[in-house]
């Protein structure tokens, strides 16, 4: 499909081919659904909602639930007050949810909704709740809508009723895997500390079959665990770009202090987590911490030599990318383009000085696209692409093998119930690349190369 | 009945029926209440997947960048040819474009695409927010084809204008003046078909394609499946269209009437005896005993072919029951006499923009106690399975999650399906599976030791 595409890089400026990054909206969508009995609510045509639905429908393969406001022509014009109001009627009516989180759309942002004030003259049932957060699609990224509608979540909901803060953390997982945000809580369980990981789609989108459909499956943040995050000691933001808003809010609103950090994928920063935990808390390592550390460096001493200076081609979204190729870094390979979609002098920034530090000159880019990507590595070829579904295109045209890491995955399962962080999951990412690159190996060899044992 | 006071609100009561002595027209065709979860998708999908089967046209997304990001190469059309369509054009607008408008943004990228890929034909979709700024496409678009000598087609499917349905509706617009003769008219070919309605999913068009040329009668072009510029500048060279997903392209085929006098017959190529009879239809319009002939001997053969095989999984299924939860009312209809020939009862039928006639036709077909449904939300969905006690759903992406849920089976007959399903042979591929999903082992886990609900 991408035979054609063509060596030589033009420099575009008509909009993008083959886009690395999708729109606010189904951010915050994923978002709210990490709250416990929330229903999201798209304020826009049909069609944004029905997009979203569908498309995290197949990253997760579980149901996605939320509404939407339909808008008409007649709603385009007049403005979509009617609608709203309707809509959060009939959705507590119908639905029932504890909480229902409106996000915008580039619609109604364009038509000027001022959704406070529309919630604010709705007809809310008692002890039902309504939150929201503008997250015009011409902004940002799928990135940018999930950190406003965490940061919606703070502004709404957080509060400070204690004098003292109390000895528990704030987690804010970023724009990962249910998988991923429930390792994160197993490792701030293991080292005996009460957490708050906020939103919490662990138990929503990989919850168990039971031959029963529940609306509202049993994960999710609860409310009064949003309302206790003001009474934290701490708020570690895991990945800039989709957490730091929400724990700044945090700061603001509630004087929680906030620790940013990548997100934690790969040796070095799972141990900045520890440790800023350990500094924070007062607590020793637990030993099974440091057992699965110890497992995860003995795997990396036993297989490094399949990595050395196998050159990589990364692309995602900016948190999980920058942290990705730290770790990559640490596996002794070599980056040579690392792009994200969505737009940020931040993550340039952030990957350069790494690379910078590791001695290694890279292309490295932000508000980049799929097309973009393939012309660098066309000019400059690499030995494993690593990103989302889409980059199977480009490692079918260049034969490339291919590991799949990010969001979103439309043609493999599973890969949302297991972590890609902690130590646990940088030993996934091995397995994932080393089998990678094996198969190749494997495929390729002379009849005389083939070899047993690897 | 008490789950449905509970759980359905007054409103959607008209859109719902149960099969019964008393005739009720359903509500449908109208617009989904604020605050639902609909299955439906806007104008732009509409028009989207109507036209993104053209496989060497570049479609151009004129917005920001999510309505390009969720359509990428989704549809599983399979080409012949050109891959062109498969990749993700988009202006990609930001905040200062939707300021200071974005023609100029589209102008560019216009030019960028035809400056990479040298298309003949362009297709370019407004969204919702080109609707509220107000962006001139067509003058764009115009000035764009004068100045590369191109063919460029505005697509009206700003999201909002109306649901799904409008936007095959812009698609045919956008397809009709592709369509367009010079001065002259053709000379119209005899024996010469345009087929429409099939986007050629996992090469169903193929199948359907290659059966017309056994009998003698040549397929010009297929509406839009592995469609061409070329083959569509031909189009009005049939004598004859014949029209098979009636939602999307029944306006198309009685505006090419009018226009080019070309007559239209419906068609189904879904399940054996639609296959058949719509076969047979064909050919009896051309009115020539051999051709008449050489269609009953194709029938006969396949017919005998997979006959017997789908008489095997017909054992092992009847008795089951199924639900439908498809796009349009054609599907609908064709999917409830499929089943019959399985043995399998339909329990539960719903679309989400079938036609008033279409659910006449619907009531028609089903028996007694059979749920009738339109713009249906998951909560209903999943009440009336549990009520009829389905063992299987046939729907689309959304559905899919919600069926395993319930420890019920899926068939996808949208997208996402990977075999064919058309014509004789996709009616086999269809019992093929139906069985392997309605008697997989994996059913027997979902409902653990003393959770048995009857099956």
């Amino acid at each position: 499909m991408l035979d054609s595409t063509s060596k030589q890089i033009v420099k575009r400026s008509g909009g993008v081919i083959n886009p690395a990054k999708t729109c606010q909206p189904i951010g915050a969508m994923y978002a709210a659904l990490g709250i416990h009995k929330c229903l999201p609510h798209s304020h826009g045509s049909q069609g944004c909602c029905s997009y979203h639905r569908m498309h995290l429908t197949r990253h997760f393969r579980d149901p996605i639930m939320a509404s939407t406001s339909s808008f008409t022509e007649g709603a385009s014009v007049f403005g979509g007050v009617a609608n709203l109001k309707t809509a959060i009627k009939n959705v507590f009516t119908i639905y029932d949810p504890d909480i229902m989180a409106i996000h915008t759309t580039c619609l109604s942002e364009t038509i000027g909704d001022d959704i406070p004030s529309i919630i604010k003259s709705a007809e809310i049932p008692e002890g039902k709740l309504v939150i929201h957060a503008n997250t015009p699609s011409y902004v940002g990224s799928h990135v940018t809508g999930f950190s406003n509608m965490v940061k919606g979540m703070i502004t709404y909901l957080a509060e400070v009723d204690v004098e003292e803060k109390k000895q528990q953390v704030n987690v804010i997982p970023g724009f990962v895997n249910p998988g991923d945000m429930r390792e994160i809580k197993r490792i701030v369980k293991i080292m005996g500390i009460d957490s708050i990981v906020l939103p919490d789609t662990s138990g929503v989108l990989d919850a168990p079959m039971t031959g029963e459909y529940t609306m509202y499956p049993r994960g999710g943040t609860k409310i009064e665990e949003i309302k206790d995050s003001g009474n934290s000691l701490v708020t570690l933001a895991l990945g800039s770009f989709a957490s730091s808003d929400a724990a700044k809010e945090l700061k603001r609103k509630c004087n929680v202090p906030e620790v940013s950090l990548k997100t934690p994928i790969g040796v070095k920063a799972t141990d900045e987590l520890i440790m800023s935990l350990i500094k924070k808390f007062n607590k020793e390592v637990p030993y099974e911490l440091e057992e699965e550390r110890g497992q995860l460096v003995d795997i990396m001493t036993d297989t490094h030599f399949h990595f050395h200076g196998k050159t990589v081609a990364i692309f995602g979204d900016p948190d999980i990318v920058i942290a990705l190729t730290e770790y990559i870094l640490s596996l002794g390979m070599i980056p040579v383009h690392v792009l994200t979609g969505t737009p940020g002098g931040a993550f340039e920034k952030e990957i350069k000085a790494m690379l910078l530090e590791a001695g290694i000159r890279a292309n490295v880019k932000a508000a980049g696209d799929l097309m973009e990507l393939h012309q660098l590595i066309k000019n400059k070829p690499v030995d494993l692409l690593i990103g989302n579904t889409y980059g199977k295109y480009i490692a079918r045209a260049e034969d490339l093998p291919f590991v799949r890491i990010g969001f979103p995955i439309l043609d493999r399962s599973v890969h949302s119930y297991l972590p890609v962080v902690g130590y646990k999951g940088a030993m996934r990412i091995i397995e994932m690349i080393s089998n990678a690159l094996l198969e190749r190996a494997d495929r390729d060899a002379a009849d005389e190369d083939f070899e047993l044992v690897m | 009945m008490a789950v449905m006071e509970r759980k359905f609100i007054e409103e959607r009561m008209e859109s719902i029926n149960i099969k019964g002595k008393k005739k009720k027209h359903l509500k449908c065709e109208s617009e989904s209440l604020a605050g639902c979860v609909s299955q439906r998708a806007c104008v732009y999908c509409g028009a989207r997947v109507v036209l993104n089967p053209i496989t060497d046209a570049v479609h151009l997304v004129h917005g920001p960048i999510g309505c390009a990001s969720y359509t990428w190469d989704i549809r599983g059309s399979l080409s012949s040819g050109s891959e062109l369509y498969r990749n993700s054009f988009s202006t990609d607008l930001k905040e200062n474009d939707v300021i200071f408008g974005g023609e100029k943004k589209l102008s560019r990228a216009i030019d960028e695409l035809v400056l990479k890929y040298h298309p003949q034909l362009i297709f370019v979709y407004s969204t919702c927010i080109v609707g509220v700024i107000g962006d001139d496409i067509e003058a764009v678009c115009k000035a764009a084809a004068r100045k590369h000598n191109i063919e460029i087609y505005p697509v009206q499917s700003s999201g909002f204008i109306g649901n799904k349905a409008a936007g095959y509706k812009a698609a045919c617009e956008a397809v009709l003046k592709l369509i367009k003769p010079g001065v002259h008219l053709p000379e119209k070919k005899n024996k010469c078909i345009n087929y429409l309605g099939d986007f050629n999913l996992a090469g169903e068009a193929w199948i359907i394609t290659h059966y017309f040329k056994q009998i003698g009668i040549d397929v010009n072009v297929t509406f839009t499946g592995d469609a061409s510029f070329t083959k569509l500048k031909k189009a009005i060279e049939a004598s004859l269209n014949i029209v098979q997903c009636a939602g999307s392209m029944f306006y198309l085929a009685q505006e090419i009437e009018k226009k080019y006098n070309i007559p239209y017959l419906n068609v189904s190529f879904l399940g054996l005896e639609d296959t058949a009879q719509s076969l047979r239809k064909v050919a009896a319009y051309f009115n020539d005993p051999d051709l008449m002939e050489r269609t009953e001997n194709l029938i006969k053969n396949e017919i005998e072919k997979y006959g017997p095989q789908i008489a095997g999984y017909r054992e092992k299924l009847t008795g089951k029951k199924a639900a439908v939860y498809v796009g349009g009312g054609f599907k609908a209809i064709s999917l409830i006499k499929q089943f019959r020939e399985l043995g399998i009862d339909v329990v539960m039928v719903g679309t989400q923009t079938g036609r008033k006639e279409e659910y006449a036709e619907i009531e028609d077909l089903v028996d007694d106690g059979t749920v009738v449904l339109d713009d249906a939300n998951p909560a209903e969905l999943e009440e009336f399975m549990l009520l009829k006690g389905a063992h299987l759903l046939v729907g689309g992406v959304k559905e899919r999650p919600l069926a395993y849920k319930l420890g019920v089976a899926f068939i996808d007959h949208n997208h996402d399906r990977k075999h064919p399903l058309s014509g004789f042979v996709g009616a086999l591929n269809f019992a093929k599976e139906v069985y392997s999903t309605v008697c997989s082992p994996v059913w027997q886990y979902v409902h653990g030791e003393g959770l048995l609900h009857e099956k």
